[in-house]
């Protein structure tokens, strides 16, 4: 079923009667051609371009819970390309053009809004370090301005410019950064790999994973045993566990962030804004919640709740930059589980398993590179080959030094 | 309309409010809710999708509806609950979510679209063409969506946060609340009873029920006076406990000043940390509504929000009341409204098998089929088997039964329990580490029921605490009735039924994201907005999810909550946030000269947290480029003195301490002699530098060690570590003394002359060279000297204790104009280090080796150190790494910016022809020139070559030559000298 | 979130700093392999369950410590010394 303005119509003036189910629920049949671990945003980005740039549509995504309940249910939704470090910086550009086409490409609308990034910095060594920043965006074919104060007070006047403890120096704008509905991205690739084929099966939790001689065979599932030649493991969040199935000692350690939004509010917040120096990141959902978020937890935990230390910080950190967002009440906190790495770039590789591949490690920056992440996943479980802008993303690169650390904070897991 | 002789106001206090510019009167005691009701206003607002007139539904912090903006001069306060507001003499308040009035209301055009509108209906639409979305759709999207507005003005008001700490807190002062701090107070426990109302007391506040013998409102007040008379107890009222974290820790809410027209030093709203030993949740239940046609038109209440209405605050919501109710607890509304006077124009019970009495209609097996009136309730319409009728009525009181309140269970990922007997979840047990819930929070809805269980959990709390618990808890008499319900939640009929009242989620809503297999309640959720609304889905989740079930086929059990999170009502960013307004935000750290620095005009720049002098202006000059300059020269030619106290000075001793800095810095140390200094450089364990700085050897197994100011901390936390975790059995003490030393940079050839005017005792041509320390006096003040340089210049440090700081700077300086110099600030200070290539963290970035930046051969080959292992992996090795340069533009004068990148010459600036970037930039007027300092690949091997230096942003490419980093005196003479 | 110090007593979270699990306890003697490199800096169990971590009272007493604690529930089960960690440990 095609979605368009003329089919809400029709279908409403019919009692939306005939509304199909968005996907399947099938059952799990004894082979596939290859298995996906995980139904989040990056597993079924994955499946779909399988299935539509590789043809391969016998495949099974396998979930433990319901699709898109993982980091993809839970984040700020901010979508951008502004790394600096060759490795990233192609990627995220590529994954960025994606975005561009995403509603087209998957006939639902994901709200991808373009409505400007901002990371505002607050000394001449930030600026300089955003000014690398934004001549590799620039020369990588992305956008990216340079603001003064004055600049940034044009697109944001309601920031406090004159008390706040790090004054405003000035800020990159990013204008093609925004953000998007991110239930509905999962939901649209979802849709858009079962149309094309892919069995989407959930209540599915891998529980093993078959391997002969080096090979992968299949996997066991509370539904029973699967075969399958190939299979991608893509839980950012339980990388460890999944991995752990097959051997394997992952360069991840799981931390929690934890993000914010408040009831919703008339439009006053107009971009994404980036307050480096309170760790604070915000801007206004199309429903008018102000969604917000801020830095790890900082200590390894699985249990998608946080403390109250970065609950406040955060808003501390708000109420420094923009002291008129006070008064509007934050409505629901959550907390994610993010696959921390020793450089805070991912990881899209193979395994020293045969036919196991493993997409890992988003740290928490995960949203933004759901259509790259599986275009290229998608690429090398096809061919067996790592796609050109994910090259870098190597498993082995932290044993021979290959490191895309952004951040520069070095091996510590929790310091990107 | 008010009923004469009831409620707990004072209706000797008359107070005077606004709501959408009318003037109003209420009485002290009153919320905004109950006075608007008493004035006869219905319609409070608009719902967020349909815009459908809102009324009040509850009485409580629940309430989906009854959304106001308070006014308060310019600035305003969004999506306030009019249930929760008090009301102030003066309050001035709005509706919000309509335009150009909350009566004619020109999105209300939504309500006729509603067909096109439903669940998700925007996934499916707004795609083509695509540029139409920013600039069409979304704006448009955007200005409909989202209730109340901000002002767009800085909230200067006050706000706080607190630490409280107690052996139990108690959350929620109604029967069960109140008998649990009364057993556990007696008992000696310190206790904290947080109370979200105004008064104590909850539902009894509310009902007419007995306890004891007396009226349950004067059961509470006499508890009260009990327990504020004993010291071990704190009553809190006003105060929502939002929240439960980890080992006892609870967020909670004073709204401290919000009640009042002039809260003076008040704060508006305290959030509270309070830790807890022990707690009990005690907050009782909320009355949910059904889902029948129209069931969200004004006049349409909760039943216990219409006996609240009328018992507490003598209000009767309507002249002619129909009840409509799945449960025994609805009777008492009934009851309460005929004994007050108030028509009651139907009893309308779903289930068959009741026997009802009472001076008012009675339907049995009876539904609401449909509600009607214009801008509120006129009439209803009932079905039972006799058919349809018309009641007039213009207010229903609804109750589908309750939930119990059980959210702070939930904030550790607790799932609720369903009850079938009350039709309900209740808390899991064990849940919350330490906090057990009682009364109707538990699912014990009889008043006597809640006392008993209010003891029973003081008990569990009582012996957690080592505490002795009475042996049988006197608990008073009251009323004990059984709890019979009959499930309902949707009445079939014409129209849409409401299940979230705020954002418009109806049972169509949920049935079609049923159809489209958005099947698990979380998918649901998230598909049709349900329980996203400032209610967070306290009135809806239950029968949306019911509603669900039904479609699905599957039960309620199964099919489940969604999770609640904290907080358990919304709260404001500024209460959590109190403090971080302004310089709140971080510490601020000032040097002993900052005072002095200031006086003489410095602007003064954060340096992490500490604050430095940027340059020191003179009269005539316009920009900071001349007083830099100036500066740079006078270092050059004469002397300067820069306060250089926020660099990290960590003092470190032991027989073992030599060993330890070999250990934690590349070169050596356990050579280095008393009296003499040394550069060190430091690796983090993964083999990129982590800091570099001196250490002084000040007389054997004692080493003063200085580290860059930002890596202060980073340094001293690794240094423990090293110690603690990695050599414990070492006999080495470390300590920071970055505060207890003020130092100051002496440079420039007079550098000497200066320091021999101040010193006790005389520095000689010959003695003290370069990297040598000792102990001086000045004015018979042990002092600290370092003949150290950041300049190329003859330097010295010179340390004194800090309390010497401010009057050692002044003079210092005063001596130096004299001599024909001055003070420098960091901009001269980053100018003199550039042009002698000299490294600052824009070099040691976090991503750059030792080799990297040349200095590699300062990695002792014959030791072992912290990050030498790491350092070797081949991808930190060899010509594709990008290297430290020096970097000269062809034409000396042209700008040249740090964060450019290098290319080629002849090639574009692509990110695939990229060979570096520049680092740190300036005019050196000591070399006529730009300078720069940078990385370019392979750069040592490319000395000579001309680069392009591309800076897209600001639009510049300039030529450069490739040179060594060290621009300026490469023999170093000079700071020998 | 509330963690014991040993020298110092019950305190919050926000007195503490964490740096990761205790593997950066076993740190290789010299000459070690580069997997062993590999393994000590990167690769990390990262269990869904009892962990042990290492903690430091960075605005407290400066101990760093090693605290056992459950990472799906954040229950602490124990806190130590790290000077002390090996022979507890052992």
């Amino acid at each position: 079923m095609r979605y368009s303005g003329l089919k809400v119509i029709t279908e409403g003036l019919f009692g939306n009667k005939g509304w199909g189910p968005a996907w399947r629920s099938p059952e799990p049949k004894a082979e596939y051609d290859a298995i996906i671990i995980g139904g989040g945003g990056h597993g079924l980005s994955t499946a779909y371009y399988l299935a539509k740039n590789h043809g391969l549509t016998n495949i099974a995504v396998l979930e433990k819970g319901y699709l898109g309940g993982g980091n993809i249910g839970r984040n700020t939704t901010i979508v951008r390309a502004n790394y600096f470090l060759p490795g990233n910086s192609e990627f995220y550009s590529h994954s960025l053009k994606l975005w561009e086409g995403l509603e087209g490409e998957l006939n639902y609308n994901v709200m991808h809004s373009q409505r400007g990034l901002i990371n505002l910095f607050h000394s001449d060594g930030q600026r300089d370090a955003f000014a690398r920043r934004g001549n590799m965006m620039i020369s990588q074919g992305d956008d990216a301005i340079l603001l003064d104060r004055d600049g940034v007070r044009e697109h944001l006047p309601y920031l406090d410019f004159d008390q706040t403890r790090f004054p405003i120096y000035g800020g990159l704008l990013h204008p093609r950064g925004g953000t998007a509905r991110h239930d509905a991205v999962a939901w649209g690739f979802a849709r858009g790999a079962d149309r094309r084929g892919v069995d989407l099966i959930q209540n599915c939790e891998v529980t093993g994973i078959d391997i002969e001689n080096g090979r992968v065979r299949g996997v066991q599932t509370t539904r029973g045993a699967i075969r399958a030649k190939k299979v991608g493991i893509i839980v950012a969040g339980r990388s460890g566990q999944v991995a752990a199935m097959a051997g394997m000692r992952l360069p991840v350690e799981s931390h929690i962030l934890q993000a914010f939004v408040t009831e919703g509010l008339k439009p006053v917040i107009h971009h994404v804004i980036s307050f480096g120096m309170g760790h604070f990141y915000i801007s206004q959902s199309d429903k008018g919640g102000l969604v917000f978020g801020g830095d790890l937890d900082f200590y390894a935990s699985y249990a998608a709740r946080g403390n109250l230390p970065m609950v406040e910080h955060v808003m501390e950190a708000g109420m420094t930059l923009m002291p008129m967002i006070g008064r509007a009440k934050v409505l629901r906190s959550w907390g994610g589980i993010m696959d921390m790495t020793p450089d805070g770039s991912p990881i899209i590789d193979k395994t020293h398993i045969d036919g196991l591949f493993i997409d890992c490690g988003w740290n928490y920056g995960g949203f933004k590179a759901v259509p790259a992440s599986g275009w290229c996943m998608a690429h090398l479980m096809a061919t067996g080959e790592s796609h050109a802008v994910a090259r870098r993303f190597r498993l082995d690169r932290f044993a021979t030094g290959h490191l895309l650390d952004e951040e520069g904070t070095g091996s510590q897991h929790n310091l990107h | 309309m008010r009923i004469d002789g009831k409620g707990l106001i004072d209706r000797t206090r008359r107070l005077s409010f606004r709501f959408d510019g009318t003037t109003y009167s209420g009485f002290a005691g009153d919320t905004l809710a109950s006075a608007l009701l008493a004035n006869g206003v219905r319609v409070l607002g608009r719902s967020f999708k349909y815009h459908r007139p809102r009324g009040i539904l509850t009485a409580g912090s629940e309430e989906p509806g009854a959304l106001v903006e308070v006014l308060e001069g310019a600035q305003q306060t969004p999506n306030v609950r009019a249930t929760v507001q008090e009301l102030y003499d003066g309050l001035a308040a709005q509706s919000q979510n309509r335009w150009p009035s909350l009566k004619y209301d020109v999105l209300a055009v939504n309500d006729l679209l509603a067909p096109f509108l439903g669940a998700g209906f925007y996934y499916k639409t707004f795609m083509w063409p695509r540029a139409f979305w920013e600039r069409l759709y979304e704006p448009a999207i955007r200005r409909a969506a989202g209730l109340g507005r901000l002002s767009g003005k800085h909230d200067e008001a006050v706000y706080e946060k607190a630490f409280a700490f107690c052996d139990l807190l108690v959350i929620g002062s109604g029967p069960a609340g109140l008998m649990a701090a009364l057993t556990a107070a007696r008992a000696g426990a310190d206790v904290i009873l947080a109370e979200e109302d105004s008064r104590m007391g909850g539902r009894l506040l509310a009902d007419t029920g007995e306890i004891g013998g007396m009226p349950g409102a004067d059961w509470a007040a006499g508890v009260l006076a009990e327990l504020a008379a004993l010291p071990n107890v704190r009553l809190m009222t006003r105060t929502t406990v939002t929240g439960a974290y980890d080992h006892g820790t609870y967020g909670a809410l004073e709204r401290t000043g919000l009640h009042l027209a002039n809260p003076g030093d008040l704060p508006r709203e305290c959030f509270w940390r309070i830790v807890a030993k022990q707690a009990i949740l005690a907050a009782g239940a909320l009355e949910r509504p059904i889902a029948f046609p129209d069931n969200d038109r004004p006049g349409v209440m909760t039943a216990s929000a219409v006996r609240a209405y009328l018992n507490r605050w003598g209000v009767a919501p309507g002249r002619k009341v129909a009840i409509f109710a799945n449960n025994d607890s609805a009777r008492a509304t009934a009851d309460a409204l005929a004994a007050a006077g108030v028509t009651v124009a139907a009893l309308i019970d779903s289930r068959a098998d009741v026997s009802v009495e009472g001076p008012y209609p009675v339907y049995r097996a009876a539904q609401v089929v449909g509600t009607h009136g214009r801008h509120g309730l006129d009439w209803i319409a009932v079905r039972d088997h006799n058919g349809e009728r018309r009641v007039e009525a213009d207010c229903l009181a609804v109750s589908g039964g309750w939930n119990p309140t059980l959210h702070l269970t939930c904030h550790m990922n607790g799932r609720p329990v369903w009850a079938p007997g009350i039709a309900a979840f209740v808390p899991a047990p064990g849940a919350v580490p330490g906090l057990t819930p009682c009364g109707a929070a538990a699912g014990v809805f009889s008043t006597a029921g809640c006392l008993a269980d209010g003891a029973r959990a003081a008990g569990v709390a009582l012996a957690a605490l080592g505490h002795a618990a009475p042996a049988t808890p006197e608990v008073p008499r009251a009323e004990d009735g059984a709890y019979a319900i009959a499930p309902l939640w949707v009445v079939e009929g014409k129209g849409r039924a409401w299940l979230d009242f705020a954002n418009d989620v109806t049972v169509k809503d949920v049935r079609l994201a049923a159809q489209e297999n958005f099947a698990g309640v979380e998918h649901m959720k998230r598909y049709t907005t349900q329980g996203m609304a400032p209610d967070q889905g306290k009135n809806s989740n239950i029968g949306a999810l019911a509603v669900l079930a039904d479609a699905t086929g599957r039960g309620i059990p199964d099919t489940g909550t969604t999770t609640y999170r904290p907080p358990y009502v919304p709260v404001s960013i500024a209460a959590m946030g109190a403090g971080g307004r302004a310089e709140g935000f971080a510490p601020q750290r000032f040097t002993t000269s900052h005072d002095a620095s200031v006086a003489r005009g410095a602007p003064m720049i954060e340096a992490g947290l500490w604050y430095r002098p940027s340059y020191f202006p003179r009269p005539g000059e316009t920009t900071w480029r001349e007083a830099c300059d100036r500066e740079v020269a006078w270092v050059r030619e004469r002397v300067g003195v820069c306060d250089v106290s926020t660099l990290g000075k960590i003092d470190i001793q032991g027989r073992d301490a030599a060993r330890f800095l070999d250990l934690v810095y590349t070169n050596t140390f356990s050579t280095l002699k008393p009296g003499r200094v040394r550069y060190g450089l430091m690796l983090r364990e993964d083999g990129l530098v982590m800091d570099d700085g001196t250490t002084a050897c000040l007389a054997e197994n004692h080493y003063l060690m200085t580290t860059t100011t930002a890596g202060a901390g980073q340094v001293m936390r690794h240094l423990d570590f090293v110690h603690q975790a990695l050599r414990p059995g070492w006999d080495v003490h470390m300590i920071s003394v970055t505060e207890q030393w003020a130092q100051f940079a002496v440079a420039g050839p007079r550098a000497r002359d200066l320091l021999n005017s101040v010193l006790d005792q005389r520095l000689n041509p010959g003695e003290w060279p370069f990297m040598t320390c000792g102990a001086v006096t000045l004015n018979g003040v042990g002092a600290r000297l370092f003949r150290i340089s950041f300049s190329g210049e003859h330097a010295y440090e010179l340390a004194v204790p800090a309390r010497y700081g401010a009057a050692l700077f002044r003079d210092l300086v005063a001596r130096a104009e004299t001599m024909g110099g001055g003070a420098y600030g960091m901009e001269a200070l980053n100018v003199l280090r550039i042009e002698k290539g000299l490294i600052t963290h824009a070099e040691i970035h976090g991503r750059t080796t030792a080799f990297d930046i040349g200095l590699d051969k300062m990695v002792s080959g014959r030791k072992d150190c912290i990050g030498k292992a790491a350092a070797q992996r081949p991808g930190l090795l060899g010509p594709e790494r990008e290297q430290l340069v020096g970097l000269r533009p062809l034409d000396h004068e042209r700008a040249i910016f740090a964060g450019a990148h290098l290319y080629r010459q002849g090639e574009a600036a692509r990110r695939e022809n990229d060979q570096g970037y520049v680092t740190s930039v300036c005019w050196s007027p000591t070399m006529h020139s730009y300078l720069g300092l940078g990385f370019l690949r392979n750069g040592r091997a490319r000395h000579g070559e001309v680069v392009k230096l591309a800076d897209m942003l600001r639009k510049t490419e300039v030529l450069c030559e490739v040179c060594d980093p060290v621009f300026f005196d490469p023999e170093g003479a000079r700071a020998r000298g | 979130m509330r963690i014991t110090c040993p020298l110092c007593g019950e305190r919050d979270r926000r007195e503490f700093y964490y740096y990761g699990a205790d593997d950066y306890l076993r740190r290789p003697g010299e000459g070690a392999a580069p997997a062993a490199w590999d393994a000590y800096l990167h690769l990390r169990d990262n269990p869904a369950g009892v962990t042990r971590d290492l903690w430091y009272h960075d605005m407290g007493c400066a101990a760093w410590l090693v605290v056992e604690r459950n990472t799906v529930t954040h229950e602490v089960l124990s806190v130590r010394l790290a000077s002390e960690a090996e022979e507890g440990a052992a």
